[in-house]
């Protein structure tokens, strides 16, 4: 979903630089470079250290430029948040494929919600259609379906995001470590340490992380102001992202957006270290299955048909 | 101090030289300019101006990167028969091996930096100063190779050369433990490229057992290759003594490489096709293409006739002895080594992609000209160190004759050097 509309934004826009626009670019480009080299915001975010090194006091310092950064951008009151992982949680997903209609509400809501790039257009969940006939056969299944009504005769529906895996391959291979698992089982990105090698979207078997390829773009009424450190604070050009379980709600003891805004209720969500929670019925209950079981990265995203 | 003379005296070979010689450095000069503009529009409005997307995530960079890791380990082949075997006729040109894995690695080195989306925040992989995922990640370990490849090759050659300029017979005991040295760090340069997409799970077509000895035995067919038509260029234009002997045995040894390499191939093909799973489906894109998307199939062929043309024109003694065959042989390993490591491996690698789209990948012009710009800056860089080497091979440059006399008359070789 994602490719399809970045390849459409860039078929859109001149390929070419006149030699005019070329050297007007460069200016400013050095013009930039040499304020940003005065101005001590800006040598203090590129001195920046990694988010796991830092003290209390530099998270504080850190988060307080950030937010005025993001204020002076988008205006507003913004609020980045470092909430950390609270003791005995561990999140997981669930979702009924016999409810999904393929409706996509829940990725609309969760490109407001994360402050996706409305242009280039970011999707971090993308709904997979797949034949009957086939079953769940990924090399089968387009994320393009475009009827007039969903669900359609002889398909049903797959929705993938991050899987939040027990072994993430992608923290594993990467190069500089700007990406981990937290202790509640979320994986993160630093979004002010990732290089941009990408060997992390190489490396994840559920094309669940994403390139900023051009500035991201977000028109200031659609902001949410209302963000995680390590979840939906406006992204950067040229860094990956991903899902993070709507870190800045989840934490806070909120459902993810996703979860709120599916209209049949095939998604569920909670702690599985809680007896009680909806999560670990569905476990107990249902019989769940996992996505690419052989790559053996035992992912906390599970799937089963409720009806 | 005599390394100033020296200095000094390199200067003054650099700028003494004939048209052929100007009209290639103006000519590589012209395509540092060009790779500068592409360069500064990529960084301006991202690599989005690029082809690549979330499908297909690496592409033309990453995949002239693998070819030239292949190149550089290539210095092997003639330093393994100099100081293992101690052959002679190789032993007296293996600098110009090592003087072309310094360019192909610092090309490799420039690939990498083009390609990171965040090229400010690359002090992030300093050990030390930044975070480096050593041992986790393969790619920490790749940084780590590389450099350590291209510091040793550049003492080395650095070494070998001011001990010529000074008139003073090389220290065994320092310069043979770094030549040594520097073989496994050549087959591990090319092995840990080849772990980086062998220990992907997420990609079956990388995920294969025998991704780094392929990668190996093409490394050592591509790299000689080159360093083949170089020898042929210098013996015709330089008065640098190499041997034919040296030259038939390299096209030898470029047999069995390639040999082992097309056995591998079919070892994989075999097991793609006989079995036919869902992991089919990569070769399929490659060689056949899936419903009408056919970008690589001619390529994948090409690669696949050039290299087997290539294989039997070293294999026999004829036409691998005889100038013209030998080098059409070499400029087929060429162009098949370098489609198999530049675009059937990482294209196919990500096509189709985990969740099953295809997205057609082909380098926009903005690639190409940062490709054009690295290139020329490892052709500069080999043509300058060539410059002086050549002098003081030759002997015609050293601490009694610090300004070259015949410096002008040599300053043919450079435009025909990278070939």
């Amino acid at each position: 979903m994602t490719a399809k509309a970045q390849v459409t934004i860039s078929d859109n826009r001149e390929t070419g630089l006149s030699r005019r626009g070329f050297v007007k670019g460069a200016l400013a480009a050095a013009a930039t470079g040499l304020l940003a080299s005065c101005s001590p915001a800006a040598r203090e975010a590129f001195f920046q250290r990694h988010f796991r090194e830092l003290t209390q006091d530099d998270k504080e310092r850190i988060l307080d430029r950030l937010e005025a950064e993001y204020g002076r951008k988008y205006g507003g009151e913004f609020t980045v948040d470092a909430a950390p992982a609270a003791e005995g949680v561990q999140f997981a997903y669930a979702l009924d494929l016999s409810r999904c209609v393929g409706c996509r509400r829940c990725v609309h809501a969760c490109v407001k919600e994360n402050n996706q790039s409305r242009d280039p257009e970011m999707h971090w969940i993308t709904v997979l259609q797949m034949d009957k006939e086939k079953g769940i056969d990924l090399s089968h299944a387009t994320a393009y379906y475009n009827p007039k009504q969903v669900p359609e005769e002889g398909h049903f529906y797959v929705p993938v995001a991050c899987q939040q895996c027990r072994r993430p391959q992608c923290v594993t291979v990467c190069p500089v470590g700007a990406t981990w698992q937290e202790p509640d089982g979320i994986v993160v990105i630093d979004y002010n340490w990732c290089i941009g090698c990408r060997l992390c979207m190489a490396a994840c078997p559920y094309g669940a992380r994403h390139f900023n390829w051009a500035e991201p773009n977000i028109p200031d009424d659609e902001v949410n102001r209302d963000t995680h450190y390590l979840g939906n604070r406006p992204r950067y050009k040229g860094v990956v992202e991903k899902c993070t379980f709507c870190i800045q709600r989840t934490r806070n003891g909120r459902y993810p957006a996703c979860v709120e805004a599916c209209p049949v209720g095939a998604r569920k969500f909670g702690n599985i270290l809680d007896k009680d929670s909806e999560i670990r019925y569905v476990i107990e209950n249902k019989r769940v299955f996992i996505l690419k079981e052989e790559i053996n990265t035992q992912p906390k995203f599970y799937y089963f048909y409720g009806v | 101090m005599h390394f100033l003379e020296f200095v000094k005296g390199s200067f003054r070979i650099w700028t003494s030289g004939g048209k052929g010689y100007w009209s290639w450095l103006a000519f590589l000069g012209m395509c540092v300019m060009v790779g500068a503009f592409g360069y500064a529009e990529q960084l301006q409005r991202g690599l989005v101006t690029t082809s690549m997307r979330d499908p297909v995530s690496w592409g033309f960079y990453i995949g002239n990167f693998t070819f030239l890791v292949g190149v550089a380990a290539a210095a092997v082949v003639l330093v393994i028969p100099a100081y293992i075997y101690h052959w002679k006729p190789i032993k007296e040109i293996v600098i110009i091996g090592e003087l072309l894995a310094v360019s192909a690695v610092i090309m490799c080195l420039l690939f990498v930096a083009v390609d990171i989306g965040r090229p400010d925040r690359f002090w992030h992989l300093i050990p030390g100063i930044g975070h480096l995922n050593f041992p986790s990640s393969i790619l920490a370990w790749d940084v780590l190779v590389l450099n350590g490849y291209a510091v040793l090759n550049l003492v080395v050659v650095t070494y070998l050369l001011y001990c010529a300029f000074v008139k003073r017979e090389a220290s065994a005991s320092f310069v043979t433990p770094l030549i040594l040295m520097s073989i496994p760090f050549a087959v591990s340069i090319h092995t840990v490229t080849a772990f980086v997409y062998n220990g992907l799970p997420a990609r079956p077509f990388w995920n294969s057992a025998i991704l780094a000895p392929r990668f190996l035995a093409s490394a050592f067919c591509s790299g000689p290759a080159i360093i083949l038509v170089l020898l042929q260029l210098l013996k015709k234009y330089t008065r640098l003594e190499i041997k034919n002997e040296a030259i038939w045995k390299i096209a030898e040894l470029m047999a069995y490489a390639m040999f082992i390499n097309l056995f591998l191939l079919g070892a994989e093909i075999f097991r793609e096709y006989y079995s036919g799973t869902h992991h089919l489906l990569f070769f399929e894109y490659l060689f056949t293409g899936i419903d009408g998307k056919t970008a690589l199939v001619p390529y994948a062929w090409f690669s696949v006739f050039a290299s087997v043309a290539a294989f039997l024109i070293f294999l026999i003694p004829a036409t691998r002895k005889n100038p013209v065959t030998l080098n059409l042989g070499a400029l087929l390993i060429y162009a098949g080594v370098y489609i198999e490591k530049g675009i059937a491996l990482v294209i196919p690698g990500f096509t189709p992609s985990t969740l099953g789209e295809i997205y057609e990948y082909s380098p926009s012009p903005v690639e190409i000209k940062v490709a054009v710009g690295v290139f020329g800056i490892g052709f500069l860089i080999f043509t300058l160190m060539l410059k002086v080497a050549l002098p003081l091979m030759l002997g015609e440059f050293d601490i009694d004759q610090p300004v070259p006399a015949r410096a002008r008359d040599r300053a043919k070789p450079a435009p025909a050097a990278a070939g």
